[in-house]
């Protein structure tokens, strides 16, 4: 039998189609000024593995001689970022809905085993709840490097004025290399992000745009357990009602 | 989870799947009507009037950024300065304004403020107070550099030759703010460079009319004989080689700023 079940608020449903555009746009304009100062690299002492970014890449995106547009652009969106990142947040500790999405002192050992499983090393799937623990590790870790890109990008933005802020991030060009490494970690992220939900289909993709899934259950057994009681509307299921079973 | 079974769906089953294909086509629509309104406002902010300024909307959003950066200034908040054996000499970055066959020696400043337009020589902005200071210079480019420089307080300048107000007396930002004229223009003698500055920011303790650099007098590629050197903007408000410096409630024209670059520039 099946059934839908409530899965994403509407409200997180916005803020993370919101943050899509925004993010990106964020990114791109901060590549548009980082062109105009692109010193940074993966290598050790002498040894350079990769140039952030060679000229080719530069050249095939775009990017050269485009800084005051950059500017501007990420000095507009930068509104759009904060304040859709810091109603989220606002409105997943009202709602309660963090109590899904922080870790808590299991997530640790399951999110190493969610990546075992998604490497194919290990069998056992990953528990059916909301979020696993790989997954509230990761949504809350891209929520803190937000923050981490407001603290650095107004620590290189506004230097003086928040001259103490700038120091405590080890002066003005350490601040600019956090705030780099930061944009990179949101790539990365965006990239793993993408493999897994083309990974988990249709359906899952499909509950971040309507908020439900469609879930298989299995009907109700004769001997009646007392939980699993069938809902009075048999195409919508409220979340809390239906995990009950499934979390035990 | 979703197990597709291989019998034909049960009639709940396919009541279920009505209701999803109903919530899929309400809520694909609502975020394809969001997306186009996204992308027509994407196209109203970034098109662009002729020459190389900025689109009007993008320019208001910086002239708001820039109303709310002045009330957060603080003509007491002090960029950082360093040890000057840390200071080292700046690379050079633009030659607008600086052309060849400039004779230093014939110089002189011309002033503009509220009374008569006057010329100061170089050797009266040395008998003002001497200031040295080692900060760090930054690019509006992304980089940055130490720097040791000798000068004398724009500040101490407008209030020795009593510029900056509209009645003609000495400035002074922190009993009488309302006195003051709103901007500060400077250009080069040829009119080939040109910047534009917010009065708290000129008159901000670390905005000097610098002669010296690293301890030498300033060389011709760094803006011999004057130049301005502030630690509140990014450098391309630190003009070299000044010529003109004019005090008055018009924003001066900036000569970055018309090519798409914020006014203000403020750190």
């Amino acid at each position: 039998m099946r059934r839908l079940e409530k899965k994403h608020p509407l409200a997180i449903r916005w803020f993370h189609w919101i943050n899509f555009p925004v993010l990106f746009l964020m990114i791109w304009s901060g590549l548009l000024i980082y062109w105009a100062n692109a010193v940074y690299r993966l290598g050790l002492g002498r040894y350079t593995l990769f140039t952030f970014f060679p000229d080719r890449v530069f050249e095939a995106l775009g990017v050269p001689y485009r800084l005051a547009e950059g500017m501007s652009l990420h000095f507009v969106f930068m509104w759009f970022f904060v304040i859709n990142g810091l109603v989220y947040v606002v409105y997943t500790v009202l709602s309660g809905e963090w109590r899904d999405l922080v870790p808590n002192r299991h997530s640790f050992r399951e999110a190493i085993q969610v990546v075992l499983h998604d490497l194919r090393l290990r069998k056992i799937e990953p528990p059916p709840r909301k979020f696993n623990g790989a997954q509230q590790i990761a949504y809350t870790t891209v929520i803190l490097m937000g923050a981490g890109s407001l603290v650095t990008g107004v620590a290189i933005y506004k230097p003086v004025q928040f001259a103490w802020l700038t120091a405590l991030l080890g002066g003005y060009q350490w601040a600019r290399w956090e705030h780099f490494w930061l944009a990179a970690g949101y790539v990365l992220f965006f990239i793993i992000h993408l493999l897994q939900v083309l990974r988990a289909g249709w359906n899952n993709f499909r509950g971040m745009v309507t908020g439900y899934e469609v879930v298989t259950v299995s009907a109700p057994s004769s001997s009646g357990k007392p939980n699993r009681s069938i809902p009075e509307d048999p195409t919508t299921h409220d979340e809390k009602t239906s995990r009950t079973s499934q979390r035990a | 989870m979703t197990k597709k079974p291989h019998e034909p769906l049960s009639e709940h089953d396919a009541g279920v799947a009505r209701a999803m294909r109903n919530k899929t086509r309400r809520s694909f629509l609502v975020m394809g009507i969001g997306a186009a309104a996204g992308f027509a406002g994407w196209k109203w902010l970034t098109t662009r009037p002729e020459g190389g300024d900025l689109a009007p909307p993008q320019r208001r959003t910086l002239e708001f950024n820039e109303k709310l950066a002045k009330s957060y200034f603080n003509e007491t908040r002090m960029a950082p300065t360093f040890p000057p054996d840390m200071a080292r000499e700046p690379r050079l970055d633009g030659e607008e304004g600086l052309p060849a066959g400039f004779d230093p020696l014939t110089w002189r400043l011309d002033v503009v403020g509220a009374g008569e337009a006057r010329t100061v020589a170089l050797q009266d902005i040395k008998r003002l107070p001497r200031v040295n200071m080692t900060t760090e210079h930054k690019c509006i480019e992304g980089w940055s550099e130490i720097v040791n420089w000798t000068g004398a307080r724009l500040s101490d300048f407008a209030a020795a030759y009593k510029l900056g107000t509209r009645d003609g007396t000495s400035p002074d930002i922190r009993d009488r703010p309302r006195d003051l004229v709103r901007y500060v223009g400077l250009e080069t003698p040829d009119g080939g460079y040109y910047v534009g500055m917010d009065m708290p920011s000129a008159l901000h303790p670390q905005t000097l009319l610098c002669y010296e650099m690293g301890g030498e007098p300033l060389s011709m590629e760094h803006g011999a004989p004057l130049r301005l050197v502030t630690a509140v903007k990014y450098g391309l408000k630190s003009i070299k080689r000044i010529g003109r410096i004019t005090f008055t409630d018009e924003r001066p024209r900036d000569f970055w700023a018309e090519r798409g670059y914020d006014w203000y520039a403020g750190l």
